[in-house]
């Protein structure tokens, strides 16, 4: 469900805005509430119409990463000799991130008219939407919104009748974490294990079946038919020069009201924590935040002041990531919840590279050690040493996507390492 | 149940039931042909529709065997070592047999700071199974899961197809009693 924010909906939500209403999934609801008409507009640009006002609009890739959308777009070839694929990722794994699930539980053709908006931009004349394998309920709202928008003549041949013809097929993964890297997702789209592969080539030049492709994802292509029907300068109306548009908040953890809200980027992190989420329950105070979701660095309660922007994030020595701040209250601690988060990291590696695969494994232990009141000071050595082996030395981030909570865990509450120490372990000053 | 799809969803099926044939021909049936007729139809490469079509394979037997797996390496000319290197890549495709409900307790970390781990202790106690493993009625398998994408509603549970959120220790015996009458022969 999400939580309207504020009073005045209408003006401040592009997203969410018809989240909570059953009706907004049928194609009819959803044309009720003008759905397509931002397709209906996109068939008569021309695709590299398309590309720029989506470039000027700022929006930047909601998956992570924060790449200028617009650009990606300009990376494919215009003059194409083949066919060229967009690649939807609504593999949402990322722990923390719920939002691409309730886009398309609530509204699926919001999705599958951005689908079609940047198939058209980068000439693809077929999209493969690749959805996580365990969100079942959320498949079936899906597939049915597909089938509705063939039968309508939104997919197929001649797309709104004006003569472009783009096809989309929906493609479920299995369980793999990895799948949501866009290299990752496309050897697992191969028929393949998700293993992420080396670039270059740049997926635009080299991407699934070979072909030039673009991965964007959900919640970026969601936002594409409101600036393609309002225009760049309506969509910098909310967030920075840099961070321009709204974006949904998944918030969770230790919150009197976890959930997704759509914000405008900078508010500061306090205000979303506090404000918004009520702050951890009955009056506790805030620990820790993980702001972009597990794969960012820990703020503290002394440094929720921050903006929340791509930039401002950065700054802060974070990210923004999927925008999925995960609070940890006085009451929790940070050893249990950073060995949560690398277990998880170990599960999910891929398995091809030595550094990631051993890496991670070896973090879990340790900090597994250290849960059970067992570790030795020698092993915070390590793990800064583990640190310093798993950045920057992998083919994919995976690997350094546990090295920023685990580096800065141990910068910021060493002491707790500290307390769970073997009794009678000395402790280096 | 035989039901022609519309090709753009023939590969997406939900793959997690609880209503399964285990003796059914994957490809020996009109719905069978159908079905890979309409997965090939989508991708430019025969080998694209493998994980379509293990997800088909575990929709219908509820579990992929090895005999499933040489199969489908037949249609789709691969060898059926390489089919295995991929169905084992991902965790939700079953290489043994599940119980009929398949319960997956996310423990991640926003779950674990909502108490998964005694939501996930609880289900193990009242199913009286140890995590992974699946009682002898054949009824229930519980599994730990990785990040079930739904941490705003913590702790989230999977049952077969179905989600359920925002579950507490006390709610686990509601949740069991829903799901169905003990097996009966």
């Amino acid at each position: 469900m999400a939580y309207p924010y504020r009073d005045d909906r209408e003006t401040t939500t592009i997203l969410s805005r018809h989240m909570g209403e059953p009706e907004a999934r049928s194609l009819s609801g959803w044309l009720e509430r003008g759905g397509y008409e931002a397709l209906r507009k996109a068939v008569q640009m021309e695709p590299d119409e398309i590309t720029d006002v989506v470039k000027d609009s700022g929006l930047r890739g909601r998956g992570g990463a924060g790449f200028p959308t617009g650009m990606k777009w300009s990376f494919m070839p215009s003059e194409p000799s083949g066919p060229h694929y967009l690649c939807a990722n609504a593999d949402e794994s990322e722990p923390g991130a719920f939002k691409d699930r309730e886009i398309m539980r609530w509204t699926p053709h919001l999705l599958i008219e951005g689908c079609l908006i940047a198939a058209r931009a980068i000439r693809a004349p077929h999209v493969y939407l690749y959805v996580r394998g365990e969100f079942f309920p959320v498949i079936r709202i899906l597939n049915q919104a597909v089938v509705e928008a063939y039968e309508a003549g939104y997919l197929g041949e001649s797309v709104c009748g004006g003569g472009w013809s783009c096809d989309l097929t929906v493609h479920i993964g299995a369980g793999a974490y990895i799948a949501g890297e866009e290299t990752g997702l496309m050897s697992s789209l191969m028929g393949g294990r998700a293993e992420p592969w080396m670039k270059p080539p740049f997926p635009a030049q080299r991407g699934v079946f070979g072909a030039p492709t673009t991965v964007n994802n959900v919640e970026t292509l969601a936002s594409v038919p409101g600036i393609v029907m309002n225009g760049s300068a309506w969509y910098r109306q909310w967030g920075s020069e840099k961070s321009p548009g709204t974006k949904l908040w998944c918030c969770s953890g230790n919150l009197t009201k976890p959930g997704n809200y759509e914000l405008e980027l900078g508010i500061p992190l306090g205000e979303i924590i506090h404000d918004v989420c009520g702050g951890p329950p009955e009056g506790r105070k805030v620990k820790a935040v993980l702001p972009g979701g597990s794969s960012t660095a820990f703020l503290t309660a002394d440094e929720l002041d921050c903006v929340t922007t791509y930039e401002g994030l950065l700054e802060a020595g974070s990210a923004l990531g999927t925008a999925s701040p995960i609070v940890l209250d006085e009451t929790a601690e940070i050893v249990p919840a950073m060995r949560r988060i690398a277990q998880f990291y170990a599960h999910e590696s891929c398995g091809q590279c030595v550094q990631c695969r051993e890496g991670t494994a070896w973090i879990t232990k340790i900090l597994r050690r250290f849960e059970e009141g067992d570790g030795e000071p020698r092993d915070l050595d390590t793990l800064y040493d583990l640190c310093d082996q798993l950045t920057g030395r992998t083919i994919c981030v995976l690997a350094d996507s546990v090295v920023f909570p685990l580096r800065s865990s141990l910068d910021k509450f060493r002491h707790e390492y500290e307390a769970l120490m073997r009794r009678g372990a000395s402790v280096p000053t | 149940m035989s039901r022609r799809l519309h090709p753009a969803v023939a590969g997406a099926q939900p793959f997690q039931l609880s209503e399964r044939d285990p003796d059914a021909p994957l490809f020996g049936s009109e719905e069978g042909r159908d079905r890979l007729e309409a997965i090939l139809s989508r991708y430019p490469t025969k080998r694209a529709a493998l994980l379509p079509l293990l997800g088909y394979a575990q929709e219908l037997h509820g579990w992929i065997s090895t005999g499933d797996m040489e199969e489908i390496a037949g249609v789709l000319e691969l060898t059926p070592a390489y089919v295995w290197s991929v169905a084992s890549f991902y965790t939700m495709y079953n290489k043994h047999p599940a119980g009929r409900h398949m319960i997956q307790v996310c423990t991640n970390i926003s779950c674990h700071l909502n108490g998964a781990p005694r939501v996930l202790e609880e289900f193990l106690e009242q199913t009286g199974t140890v995590e992974g493993e699946t009682t002898e009625d054949g009824r229930f398998t519980v599994l730990e899961a990785e990040c079930l994408g739904a941490c705003g509603f913590a702790t989230a549970v999977q049952i077969n197809d179905a989600f359920h959120e925002n579950v507490t220790p006390e709610r686990v015996a509601e949740i069991l009693a829903s799901l169905d009458g003990p097996e009966s022969s």
